[in-house]
């Protein structure tokens, strides 16, 4: 399978100002994404998932070691429009990231500057904005819509570039239960329908949960890696370095501690739900053969 | 109470004049502002008066909304009348006390620098009421491209222009937001004398400032992930396009222009 994203090694550090020390964020740190995968970067505050995402577009270069975007260098200059064109990227404020007080005039910002031509802009502009459910919006001020609403025009704007692969850094930190699952359902909507390899970085379980593979950072390395039931079967791990599984999990972590022995893998409240329907019955089922026995 | 602040406000509509090329309308007001400092006589300014009053009909934008925009401007009219009335010397002396007299010639022509500065205001309040501000910067970077010959950074002011657009509501929510964050902190914005009153908005400025440099500096991150690279390669979604209706238009912006010169030929 084709790689979409390859980091090998890698190392940076944050230059120190005048006599600080450099603060180092990576040392040797691996990865590899494939493309039409949907990862989510796990991570606590200050544990480089920005960080890591900023060399995915060649907006930071590694101090050591390489990070590949469909085979190419990103420290290569000459590749730099071709890297981010692949890549585009969607940051946690909706409001720094609209460059026009026109919402279609927005989503045409990266076409423009790609140097397409006109009608095909037209083109990408519209469809990009039906992909992401706001084409009613196009003609509206961006000021005036709502914080997921305005995300999911910031991510309009990246897919009208037509990327293969789109890293959102925290894009539903600033929003409300309701924007954030808008944003949710959009992403999810993009890589199961349009193939596009979406790398989600975030400190929400219940997001990362929605991901087929998880990988969980922490000062600077991998932790854990694996499907959102691998990962976060790792209570103990999770808790070690201040995360939290979904509450889902912590309560079946719970129950077992109290000597119950449910499996780990409920990852959304119907799952667990029926986890301990299945449970109980076993539970009815193993009283009543006992009462036979009598 | 700082949301209702607007500025450049535009009504969208899809009249004519709404339909007309941004250049076009910037090109005209050039021309009309000419025709109205050449007019001299009540014949010229009448021309000039009925072409501003049919522009108007025909964008059908309601009067009101002019004279709303005139409001702030009212001490400069009046301002303007008075001086003129008073220091104008003329032969038809109409009421005389103490060292002020008061002439025909003065009345009249305080009349007509009150009414140039109002059609000339109107004017302008026409354009930015048809025109959105896209539509208008991008109108002016097209017309001051010969300018990059000099190496004038047409496309970064225009680009400029726009970004500062686009982040007037933001700020001013921002400035609001800040407000009441610093009342809420017992700061005191309505009382005092005026330099308490400019002192107590430093507190206001400082972090307003420093929000404004991060978010610059976020968005200038977020304008380089989407490609953006100057002015250079760019091509544009909404292509400026001259039709058939401009030409006319110049036409008759250029005969009233005509019109007023050849009546100030003729001193009329």
């Amino acid at each position: 399978m084709e790689k979409a994203i390859s980091v090998e090694h890698l190392a940076y550090a944050y230059p120190g100002v005048e006599d600080t020390p450099d603060i180092v964020v990576f040392e040797d740190l691996s990865l590899q994404i494939e493309q039409g995968s949907f990862v989510a970067v796990l991570g606590g505050n200050g544990c480089g998932k920005s960080t890591l995402a900023k060399h995915f577009n060649s907006i930071l270069l590694p101090c050591g070691g390489k990070v590949y975007v469909y085979g190419m260098d990103t420290s290569d200059e000459e590749k730099l429009m071709q890297v981010r064109r692949c890549t585009g990227m969607v940051f946690q404020n909706p409001d720094n990231q609209i460059v026009a007080n026109v919402v279609e005039e927005d989503v045409a910002f990266g076409p423009e500057n790609l140097g397409i031509a006109s009608p095909e802009i037209r083109n990408r502009v519209d469809r990009a904005l039906k992909q992401v459910g706001m084409y009613e919006y196009r003609e509206h001020a961006p000021h005036l819509l709502s914080g997921g609403q305005k995300q999911r025009v910031a991510i309009a704007g990246v897919i009208a570039m037509e990327p293969k692969c789109i890293v959102l850094d925290e894009p539903t930190a600033m929003l409300d239960p309701r924007g954030r699952k808008e944003v949710m359902q959009t992403v999810t909507k993009l890589n199961a329908e349009k193939g596009i390899t979406v790398v989600l970085i975030t400190h929400h379980m219940e997001e990362a949960a929605q991901a087929q593979r998880v990988v969980v950072l922490h000062q600077g390395k991998i932790e854990a890696d694996g499907t959102p039931q691998e990962v976060f079967s790792q209570v103990e791990l999770l808790h070690k370095i201040g995360l939290a599984a979904p509450d889902t999990v912590e309560l079946c972590w719970e129950l077992n501690k109290h000597g119950f022995n449910l499996p780990l893998s409920a990852l959304d409240p119907d799952d667990c739900a029926q986890i301990l329907l299945r449970f109980l019955e076993g539970l009815t089922r193993r009283e009543e053969e006992n009462w036979h026995l009598f | 109470m700082l949301k209702d602040v607007t500025l450049g406000q535009f009504f969208p509509g899809k009249s004519l004049i709404h339909r007309l090329d941004p250049r076009t309308k910037l090109l005209i007001l050039i021309g009309y502002i000419v025709a109205l400092f050449l007019a001299v006589s009540w014949l010229s300014y009448g021309v000039v008066f009925v072409f501003l009053v049919s522009c108007i009909a025909i964008s059908r934008i309601p009067v009101k909304s002019f004279f709303r925009g005139m409001k702030p401007l009212i001490f400069i009219l009046v301002f303007t009348g008075i001086l003129n009335i008073f220091f104008t010397q003329g032969e038809t002396v109409l009421v005389q006390f103490w060292k002020i007299t008061v002439t025909l010639e003065g009345l009249i022509r305080a009349f007509f620098m009150v009414f140039r500065i109002m059609l000339l205001i109107t004017g302008t309040f026409l354009l930015t009421y048809t025109t959105s501000p896209i539509a208008l910067t991008d109108g002016l970077e097209s017309l001051l491209s010969p300018l990059k010959k000099i190496k004038l950074p047409v496309h970064e002011l225009s680009m400029m222009m726009c970004i500062a657009l686009r982040f007037i509501p933001t700020l001013i929510e921002e400035t609001d937001k800040i407000m009441s964050a610093q009342k809420a902190r017992g700061a005191d914005f309505e009382s005092g004398k005026l330099m308490q009153r400019v002192k107590a908005l430093v507190p206001i400025l400082v972090p307003l400032f420093i929000s404004a440099f991060r978010r610059a500096d976020e968005l200038a991150t977020a304008m380089e992930c989407r490609c953006y690279h100057g002015g250079d390669g760019r091509t544009k979604m909404k292509l400026l396009r001259m039709r058939s209706f401009d030409y006319y238009s110049f036409l008759v912006s250029a005969a009233m222009i005509a019109g007023v010169c050849v009546l100030r030929h003729f001193g009329l």
